[in-house]
């Protein structure tokens, strides 16, 4: 088989990229798994079984117990946070794409400036800002509204996620606002305008009209966000309880752990994770697919 | 009906003007304020509830962070760690963005899936996995280990933003410098890289800002040898006082601020927005 020089350079400039990645990736997913079966040669474990996976879904060791907890705390977090980000981010940048110039581009290094702001200081922030005597709370007590920080509501470090969320969503519309404005600004208004000639409001045009226009970008920036918040460990750890905690935190837990065992299911965890994200990843590209 | 319409459209976007304006008031609130709170609480001494305002503010905590030995040997560990991770992104990055933003070819979206692979799956699940293996090879608790697996979220991004470059590059103008002479390093540097220099340059940012705040992957491979930023900061937030976390956390949102500010021309100017997640 003759390969021509241009193919061949073409896969010769792809090499480095495709190599780092698939070396790092590859080597990883294989001792993971291995891992989490138990297989461990270098250290004289050579018995492969499925125990770790048998208790994680289980629920017969303190990993299995939180399992099944945990996962439904992480799809409530993730859900609700990718959702939310994902609404007030196409209003936001229906909002945003009809101002003028310099407007809009003290709005766009915002929302930059804002993006570049690592999650942790972000986390901080919250955590010093919402917390019953944070800031928030000092400004409710001036205008009467509290009298002590305990009347101030529990919003970090509380059983339902809700610091978690309002860090996700806040920390995630300006990234999904960017992606949808860049589509706005190169598509011009022109459907927009003939829509509101024939008598449509603007609810009814961001429905029908922008919402298809956008949607491409928008739900590929939503599954990413998803596949963020659903592996992200320091800020469920920042602003979470101990339980309910997300997987990603308990996942890491008992990797830590000293017991074999233990690491084994931890590892698992990760793994059903990482099932958990790409099948959902292909599952939404599929539905997107079918669509066009 | 139609007047009013067109009206409507001028104006705006048929939304009322009203709570737009006070929507983009707590816009910048949203994005921005907690920055500010930061500041409050790392100025502050003896701030209790429920004073509005700290009653004396000074710079000493702030300064003191700064000045920690500590605090400045995981700020160089964290420079010189997003340094080299940058360097080697860009000069892995480069030829497989231009090929892949310039060219359509059989096996582009298969290679597309697996190079942005990374972004989806957990970076947990993908540090967990190379922790047993890393020890063995004697990288992990090295810096060497630490770029390695920096590489693997910083990657699919790097690329991602150099595509958005090399979709907007017309090859022609090194084809018109060759046929007048030029060889490939005079190419190289009178005509591609001043046509994609402020592209790269973003790029190249956005991949030291993604290396820069990375936490659990610095955890599980660093092994509590390399010392980052984050690795201090999560630390603090552990057992400090809020003036200490504040003075800490807002000498680690610097950079990337300082970052954003020297490239707002290429952010603003650009319809396209580098697709960042970090």
């Amino acid at each position: 088989m003759r390969v021509d020089r241009p193919t061949l350079r073409r896969w010769l400039m792809l090499t480095p990229a495709l190599l780092v990645t698939g070396v790092l990736f590859g080597v990883s997913m294989y001792y993971g798994i291995s891992q989490s079966l138990g297989y461990l040669p270098f250290i004289g474990a050579t018995r492969v079984s499925l125990d770790a996976y048998a208790s994680v879904l289980g629920g017969a060791t303190p990993a299995g117990r939180e399992f099944w907890a945990a996962l439904g705390f992480s799809l409530w977090v993730t859900g609700i946070s990718t959702l939310l980000s994902a609404v007030a981010a196409l209003l936001l940048a229906v909002a945003l794409s009809h101002r003028r110039r310099p407007a809009h581009q003290a709005t766009l290094l915002a929302l930059n400036a804002n993006l570049a702001l690592p999650h942790m200081v972000w986390a901080i922030a919250l955590l010093l800002l919402l917390a019953q005597s944070g800031l928030i709370a000092r400004i409710a007590a001036a205008l009467g509204l509290i009298a002590t920080p305990a009347e101030f509501p529990v919003l970090v470090r509380d059983q339902a996620g809700i610091g978690i969320i309002l860090h996700y969503v806040s920390k995630e519309i300006p990234f999904l606002v960017l992606i949808v404005l860049a589509v706005l600004r190169t598509q011009g208004h022109a459907y927009a305008e003939v829509a509101t000639t024939l008598g449509a409001g603007p609810w009814m045009r961001v429905w029908r009209v922008t919402l298809p226009l956008v949607w491409p970008g928008l739900s590929a920036g939503a599954l990413l966000v998803f596949a963020f918040i659903f592996g992200a460990y320091e800020v469920p750890a920042l602003l979470g309880v101990s339980y309910p905690r997300v997987l990603a935190v308990l996942a890491l837990d008992y990797f830590l752990n000293a017991d074999l065992n233990r690491r084994a299911e931890g590892m698992a965890i990760s793994l059903i994770m990482t099932v958990v994200v790409v099948g959902l990843g292909l599952l939404v590209r599929r539905i997107d697919g079918s669509e066009r | 009906m139609a007047r009013n319409a067109e009206d409507k459209l001028v104006d705006g976007d048929g939304f009322s003007r009203w709570p737009a304006y006070l929507g983009y008031a707590l816009l910048y609130l949203l994005l921005l304020g907690p920055v500010v709170g930061l500041v409050l609480y790392a100025g502050s001494t003896r701030w209790f509830f429920p004073d509005l305002l700290p009653v004396t503010w000074t710079f000493e905590t702030f300064w003191r962070q700064l000045s920690n030995a500590r605090t400045q040997q995981a700020i160089g560990t964290s420079l010189l760690l997003g340094g080299v991770v940058t360097l080697l992104a860009l000069v892995i990055a480069l030829p497989a963005a231009r090929t892949l933003g310039l060219e359509r070819f059989p096996g582009r979206s298969l290679v597309l899936l697996l190079l942005f692979l990374p972004t989806i799956v957990p970076p947990l699940a993908t540090g967990m996995g190379l922790n047993i293996i890393f020890l063995r090879l004697g990288l992990a608790g090295s810096l060497a280990g630490v770029v390695l697996v920096h590489l693997i979220p910083v990657l699919p991004y790097t690329i991602f933003a150099l595509i958005g470059v090399f979709v907007r590059y017309d090859e022609g103008y090194e084809q018109q410098a060759r046929t007048l002479g030029a060889g490939p390093w005079r190419i190289l540097w009178q005509v591609t890289l001043p046509l994609a220099g402020p592209g790269m340059a973003v790029a190249a940012l956005f991949a030291f800002l993604v290396s820069w705040s990375q936490y659990v992957l610095t955890l599980l491979i660093g092994g509590g040898r390399v010392i980052t930023l984050p690795m201090l900061l999560f630390a603090a937030v552990a057992g400090g006082n809020p003036a200490t976390i504040a003075a800490l956390a807002l000498i680690f949102a610097g950079p990337p601020l300082l970052a954003i500010a020297l490239a707002a021309r290429a952010l603003t100017e650009r319809t396209t927005t580098v697709g960042q997640q970090y």
